[in-house]
């Protein structure tokens, strides 16, 4: 165990963790940041995406030691209430099903948007590809996207 | 005007009692009526229909809550069934809110056998209990005011004399209305005065989802919770000799680790496990014990056959070929049909095992004590775990309380309680609060996986091509997914439907749709295959047979309605242009009736790239009354992707009884560039009460997708996953 310091969601945190630890477990066994979610711990479905100095990034893939000094934001952090144009165009489409994936397309699709304002389908499909959703709410994603693109 | 009884046998369905805080507290059966089916010729009034545990509160502001213990697993039930109360109680919807119930509460009477066939279909329920409400605050304000109640109107709760200047809210009549006696018997709205149902309401939770605040079993906390993992043995057939317990108790992080049993005698439908004993590892943090999971050490002893898919196959295909399938139904004489027929087709279709994946893997929470047990998580059975864990702590049920967090994907793994049997059996173990975790390899590995399936359909057309003879004879490891008395049983003079089990020591269980989904895209291919046979458009050939099946149906027991049958075909082939022909664009169609619901698609392939890309998809349903129609159209979009996912890229395959597939690198989910880009959901309007959506939009999608993915290739696809295991990009 060794002491990190991070920044997290514009506030800094002193942890105590193992060096090896994934970011993944600090947000949520000690930071109590649950809406990132754990999917599958080899970064192969997107539902622990948070954003990494901007850029999306697999929260199971990012060791704690490697994390210092990095801007991170995770879905908590991505609005005050709600109201990041993601999370708008997510509930005008009533996107989600079960809902756990969620946390993950939406830092995503915001992640794509920042660097890509106005993304073609293929921009949408290259960006999102490494976001699973078992209940099959693709269709309603790509909308939103668009839709979060012009608010 | 529909009239509804709230009472059996002097006995009340409804529980009316003062509200904390002031208002009315209205308590009902809320799981009764998410039951999928209440079939009419049952017999007896089963006692859990009494039992109270949904309650909706008329507060003194007005303000109506409605507290549901139903799971939600993303079928959208926590918005679209208090949609039905607000309904019936004539609220304005913005008024009400949806909160979490638990499982038990209320009262338990075990005396009670009653008898009786006029039962209530499913919704009844939730319109009853909101129809009682606002029956009894009319009474109530009736009374205050010393008229009739037939003097008074009411909408969206304001109560106004017809010809007067009187009115009253809800929230000020509301205590006043706990006295009045529940009415034995209470008039329902008429579907055409429905304000609510029918119009689209967003999901009560969408905020709390987008925003990562809602709290999944995964995300579940207590003060003083341990963590918990355990490791199964690595093949089916294998199980737990000895492990290094001493260096594993050692490595950091860890408190504890054991080995523990969770065979249970008498085991019942929903406690169905792979494995029996597991080794634990207790601590404190996620990261510590998945380490310690990696330093396992163990000495696995085979019991049974360590199986593979080839030998799975095989036996399949020797129990089909063997002659000893039961024969399920049999119209006319088949043998002789099939003898005379001008034409005969015969071919077979197979689907691999599956697992479950939903995205938020197993886990559960469990403080057992000497005398209580508290389990808190994610399932889809609260009653099959309860019962389940009362056996293996040997508790009596009433110590055992189930409370239930949001459910992130069921898709029927969750309707099994291992992991919740696993973690109470850990918390005995520790005399502590603990939460088990599965590890996604865990969760894929450890599975009650969708069996695997082979059929053999075979058709007979006489020399006018009219269909003649039809056959099915299926297997699975281990259930076949045969339905003797499914379309096109009813249609055909000579018919026979024959199935058999294959042994297999996988453990399987309900997958979305169960059975149906292969069922219909085996069927749903074969008559694609049988229609061009025929020389008839694959539509009209479908149309035909609903024909005879509507004017003179073969056999009794026919489990469809024909008329609705075709209706969704009609509509499917009018909204998607069917026979006007677009350059480029293959298209397929099936239809398929399960789970109370019909609905037809229309899959429109292209090739890009000389691979096949489903471009759109057309769907027609009937579910009856559609209460929250954007949200059962996102059911059925759902469907239809997961439907072609699954068809196109997914497998479990076995290697000495191992999944060879363990996490995503291997096992493939269709992703956002392999969906539809569009999928159009049409419902026939009528006034039938509604029926599910979560399940029924799959199983067609198979069938039209393999029939358009034929037109597009010129080759017929019997086998799934269609397309062979491509590179997955993380």
């Amino acid at each position: 165990m060794a002491l990190f310091n991070l920044k997290i969601n514009n506030k800094s945190f002193s942890v105590e963790a193992d060096p090896d630890s994934p970011i993944l477990w600090v947000l949520r066994d000690q930071l109590n940041l649950m809406g990132t979610k754990y999917g599958c711990g080899i970064g192969q479905c997107g539902a622990c995406t948070i954003h990494v100095d901007g850029n999306a990034f697999r929260s199971c893939m990012l060791q704690v030691s490697q994390a210092s000094g990095m801007n991170i934001t995770t879905i908590e952090g991505l609005s005050e209430e709600g109201d990041h144009p993601v999370q708008k165009a997510w509930l005008e489409h009533d996107v989600p099903q079960c809902g756990y994936c969620q946390s993950g397309q939406i830092m995503s699709a915001a992640a794509l948007l920042k660097h890509t304002p106005n993304p073609t389908d293929e921009d949408i499909d290259g960006a999102m590809h490494g976001n699973i959703c078992r209940c099959g709410t693709y269709t309603r994603i790509k909308q939103a996207i668009k839709t979060a693109s012009k608010i | 005007m529909t009239k509804i009884k709230t009472q059996y046998n002097r006995r009340s369905f409804l529980k009316i009692s003062a509200a904390a805080g002031g208002g009315m507290l209205i308590g009902f059966n809320w799981l009764l009526a998410c039951k999928p089916e209440v079939k009419d010729e049952v017999l007896a009034i089963p006692n859990e229909w009494f039992e109270i545990n949904g309650y909706i509160k008329i507060g003194d502001t007005g303000l109506v809550t409605v507290y549901s213990p139903n799971p939600e697993i993303g079928q959208n039930v926590r918005t679209s069934m208090p949609m039905i109360v607000a309904e019936e109680l004539d609220v304005d919807w913005k008024n009400v809110v949806v909160e979490q119930a638990p499982l038990n509460i209320g009262f338990y009477n075990n005396q009670f056998a009653g008898g009786s066939q006029s039962i209530r279909r499913g919704w009844d329920a939730l319109r009853m209990a909101g129809a009682t409400g606002r029956r009894m605050l009319l009474e109530a304000a009736a009374k205050e005011w010393q008229v009739s109640v037939e003097d008074l109107t009411v909408a969206e709760g304001i109560i106004k004399e017809k010809n007067g200047e009187r009115t009253i809210g809800y929230g000020d009549i509301a205590s006043k209305a706990v006295g009045i006696e529940v009415p034995e018997e209470i008039e329902l709205k008429d579907i055409k005065d429905f304000k609510i149902i029918g119009h689209s309401k967003k999901n009560v939770d969408g905020l709390k989802i987008v925003t990562g605040k809602s709290e999944f079993g995964l995300d579940f906390k207590r003060e003083g919770m341990k963590l918990a993992m355990i490791e199964h043995a690595p093949a089916f057939g294998m199980k737990i000799k000895s492990f290094n317990e001493e260096e594993i108790k050692s490595m950091p992080g860890v408190s504890d680790a054991f080995v523990i049993d969770t065979s249970i005698d008498d085991s019942g439908n929903s406690d169905r496990q792979g494995y029996y004993q597991h080794i634990a590892i207790v601590g404190d943090s996620t990261w510590q014990l998945m380490k310690a999971k990696k330093a396992l050490k163990a000495n696995w002893e085979v019991f049974s056959e360590l199986e593979n898919s080839e030998t799975h196959m095989a036996r399949m295909e020797e129990v089909l070929a063997s002659n000893k399938v039961e024969i399920n139904r049999k119209d006319g004489d088949p043998g002789a049909a099939f003898g005379k027929a001008a034409k005969v087709i015969e071919r077979t279709y197979s689907s691999p095992f599956l697992a479950h994946n939903t995205m938020e893997p197993m886990n559960f929470f469990a403080h057992v004590t000497d005398d209580s047990v508290e389990l808190i998580g994610p399932t889809q059975s609260p009653r099959g775990l309860e019962n389940a864990v009362s056996r293996l702590i040997d508790l009596p049920i009433e110590n055992i309380d189930v409370n239930m967090t949001r459910i992130g994907g069921g898709f029927g793994r969750r309707l099994y309680a291992d992991f919740g049997i696993e973690a109470a059996a850990i918390s005995k173990k520790i005399g502590a609060p603990v939460k088990l975790i599965y590890t996604r390899e865990d969760d894929m590995t450890k599975g009650v996986y969708r069996p695997a399936y082979l059929s053999t359909y075979k058709a007979g057309l006489d020399e006018n091509n009219n269909l003649i003879a039809f056959s099915v004879k299926g297997t699975g490891l281990p259930s076949p997914a045969v339905f003797q008395n499914r379309f096109p049983a009813g249609t055909v003079e000579n018919y026979q439907a024959a199935s058999k089990r294959s042994d297999t020591n996988i453990t399987t269980g309900a997958w979305r749709a169960p059975r149906s989904h292969f069922a219909a895209a085996a069927e749903q291919s074969f008559l694609d295959e049988v229609a061009e046979l025929a020389g008839k458009d694959p539509i009209e050939f479908r149309l035909e047979l609903f024909d005879r099946a509507i004017k003179k149906p073969v056999g009794e027991k026919n489990d469809y309605d024909a008329e609705r049958y075709a209706g969704v075909l009609k509509l499917v082939k009018e909204k998607s242009n069917w026979g006007v022909s677009e350059s480029g664009v293959h298209r397929g169609v099936a239809a398929y009736f399960c789970h109370n619901s019909y609905v037809a698609e229309v899959v429109d392939v292209v090739m890009v790239d000389n691979q096949p890309k489903v471009k759109k998809v057309w769907c027609a349903v009937d579910c009856g009354i559609v209460v929250n129609p954007d949200a059962a159209i996102n059911m059925i979009q759902g469907g239809v992707i997961d439907g072609i996912g699954h068809a196109m890229y997914s497998q479990l395959t076995f290697e000495n009884g191992a999944p060879v597939q363990n996490n995503f690198d291997r096992y493939q989910l269709i992703r956002h560039s392999q969906a539809p880009e569009e999928i159009e959901v049409f419902f026939v309007e009528n006034d039938i009460a509604p029926t599910g959506l979560g399940e029924p939009g799959l199983p067609p999608a198979v069938g039209a997708l393999a029939n358009a993915l034929y037109q597009a290739t010129g080759q017929r696809y019997y086998h799934q996953p269609f397309i062979s295991s491509q590179k997955v990009l993380g």
